[in-house]
């Protein structure tokens, strides 16, 4: 069973040691990117309704950039294609370059730097932290594949696109484009399910967007790095504050690559911003370590759980 | 715990699945852009992008929020507060990326939106011998998709009523007739094709189409030859 209780020995606030080593900015250094490209992205699509200066159009559904770039999001088209129709080209053309993009990138790119349901998530989980709130229970991290593939399976059979009904991120996205009518009550929900049953429930265990994008994520260049792990002072604040801290261990811990590998690693970087010793770094997957020692062939081994799965190099 | 998540996501499928199928109706009062495909095929093709909504030059198409009873996310609008404009050059259909609204519809003439339906006989002015003909003067495709029909106004005896008839070979759904309607609601309202038509038995035959189409009767000269038969004639 579980309790829910606000603890009351003072909390750790992690990132605090790093404040104190590095200066506030650099401690947030990350975090302040990934505001302003969220923020940035919400700007360039509202420019049009709320300046009539037409830059981007559309939604992050899908979009038209200065008339001719056209972009979808492959989640939409999985279940547009599940719902039993074909959608015209501009659509999968769409789709591919966005597609391409986050092969090169890496697929939760998306999460961290563009979704704006991020943003509600992170201040749950901020605020979790804040008010010590332990207890709650999250689902396996692996709901969200079989709830994409539940989903994929109801658009099949009622020939709508069935997440379209409640996915929080398009509703929140649309909400602050074209108004938001109820919507503001699922996005609450999530809100209040991060902050009250479960850490980090949504975007670490529930996103059937995420997880999509995590299909796309085993090729991006950027990658997180533990590179000075032995200067690891086991601190956790960066388990603390990682949306999928599962993902850290493997690099930080492990005796292969430093690499953080899993296709879960949002890159969010908010692991290098709170850690007082800087051991983690935002590298390429083709970084070497400084001392020459040959890294980064390994660690596809450790993303797909071992064996069988030839690097992309 | 992989059963605990397989067994939860698969009941939210379920949910989601019975959820749109059972909320898969257009509301009544909602009409869809031009060149909607059938709604229920257009819930499988529209991916909520809002393209058509941003290109609609009189901002007559609105983005269903949330709590709207449109399926959320999806563009449409509501004739009694503003109607179609039918652009010549039908820049919503144009925007859209994946078909839910049909390019091949390059006339907006031949749009189908909805049609308008002179549902209430009672209150509609015209029919209590008024001439408001507020509805087929507004019509875009006046006399061909709202004419007037003149008939005796049986109540004074000596006055005709011009009421108002909707053609539905013409009828786009624009919405301008109920938009116009000068009752407090509507008594001409458009509706989703699938509401307001029937649908004849596809055996029947109407006899005076098939003698058309073959130049002559299709009956034998004599094909009964009846009794005749007069009160008091005591047969």
């Amino acid at each position: 069973m579980t309790t829910m209780k606000t603890s009351l020995a003072p909390a750790r606030v992690p990132g605090r040691e790093a404040i104190a080593a590095k200066g506030w900015l650099s401690a947030h250094k990350w975090l302040l990117l990934r505001r302003a490209s969220q923020l940035g992205l919400l700007l360039l699509f509202a420019l049009g309704p709320w300046l009539g200066v037409w830059i981007v159009k559309g939604t992050l559904t899908s979009s038209l950039t200065l008339d001719t770039l056209p972009l979808t999001d492959p989640f939409f088209l999985l279940q547009s294609l599940a719902a039993g129709h074909l959608p015209y080209r501009e659509a999968l053309i769409g789709a591919v370059i966005v597609i391409a993009f986050y092969l090169v990138v890496g697929g939760r790119i998306y999460c961290a730097w563009i979704c704006p349901m991020n943003i509600v998530t992170d201040t749950a989980a901020w605020l979790r932290r804040r008010l010590n709130l332990q207890g709650g229970r999250a689902p396996s991290p692996t709901t969200r594949y079989w709830l994409l593939g539940a989903i994929l399976l109801a658009s099949f059979a009622s020939g709508t696109l069935a997440w379209e009904w409640i996915n929080p991120v398009s509703l929140l996205h649309r909400g602050l484009l074209f108004g938001f009518g109820a919507a503001w009550a699922i996005i609450l929900g999530v809100f209040l399910y991060d902050l009250l049953i479960a850490t980090k429930g949504w975007c670490g265990h529930l996103c059937p967007m995420g997880a999509t994008y995590s299909l796309l994520n085993f090729s991006g260049v950027p990658k997180v790095s533990a590179l000075r792990r032995e200067a690891c002072d086991d601190c956790l604040d960066c388990y603390a504050v990682c949306p999928e801290p599962q993902v850290i261990r493997p690099a930080l811990k492990g005796e292969g690559s430093p690499i953080i590998a899993s296709n879960n690693c949002t890159h969010c970087g908010r692991c290098i911003d709170v850690c007082a010793q800087d051991v983690f770094q935002m590298t390429t997957r083709f970084h070497h370590r400084r001392d020459g020692h040959e890294q980064g062939t390994d660690h596809t081994a450790a993303r797909f759980g071992g064996g069988g799965v030839r690097p992309v190099h | 715990m992989q059963l605990a998540a397989a067994g939860g996501a698969a009941l939210a499928g379920l949910g989601l699945g019975v959820h749109a199928k059972q909320a898969s109706a257009l509301p009544a009062y909602a009409v869809r852009p031009p060149g909607a495909l059938h709604e229920p095929e257009f819930l499988g093709a529209c991916v909520r992008c809002g393209l058509c909504v941003r290109d609609c030059p009189y901002n007559t198409l609105k983005l269903s929020a949330f709590g709207d009873g449109v399926a959320p996310g999806t563009p449409f609008f509501v004739p009694r507060t503003v109607a179609c404009e039918m652009c010549p050059d039908i820049p919503c259909v144009k925007a859209c990326p994946t078909g839910a609204l049909d390019h091949a519809l390059e006339d907006i003439n031949s749009a189908r939106m909805g049609l308008a339906v002179l549902i209430d006989h009672e209150t509609c002015l015209n029919f209590n011998g008024l001439r408001c003909d507020v509805c087929y003067r507004v019509c875009p495709l006046i006399d061909k998709a709202i004419t007037l029909d003149m008939q005796r106004n049986q109540r004074t005896g000596k006055h005709a009523m011009f009421l108002p008839v909707v053609h539905s070979d013409a009828c786009t759904g624009c919405g301008k007739c109920e938009h116009a309607c000068v009752l407090e609601t509507a008594a001409i309202k458009v509706l989703p094709r699938a509401q307001a038509k029937g649908e004849l038995g596809h055996h029947y035959r109407l006899g005076w189409e098939e003698k058309a189409r073959a130049g002559h009767s299709l009956l034998p000269d004599k094909v009964l030859e009846l009794p005749v038969r007069r009160p008091g004639d005591g047969s």
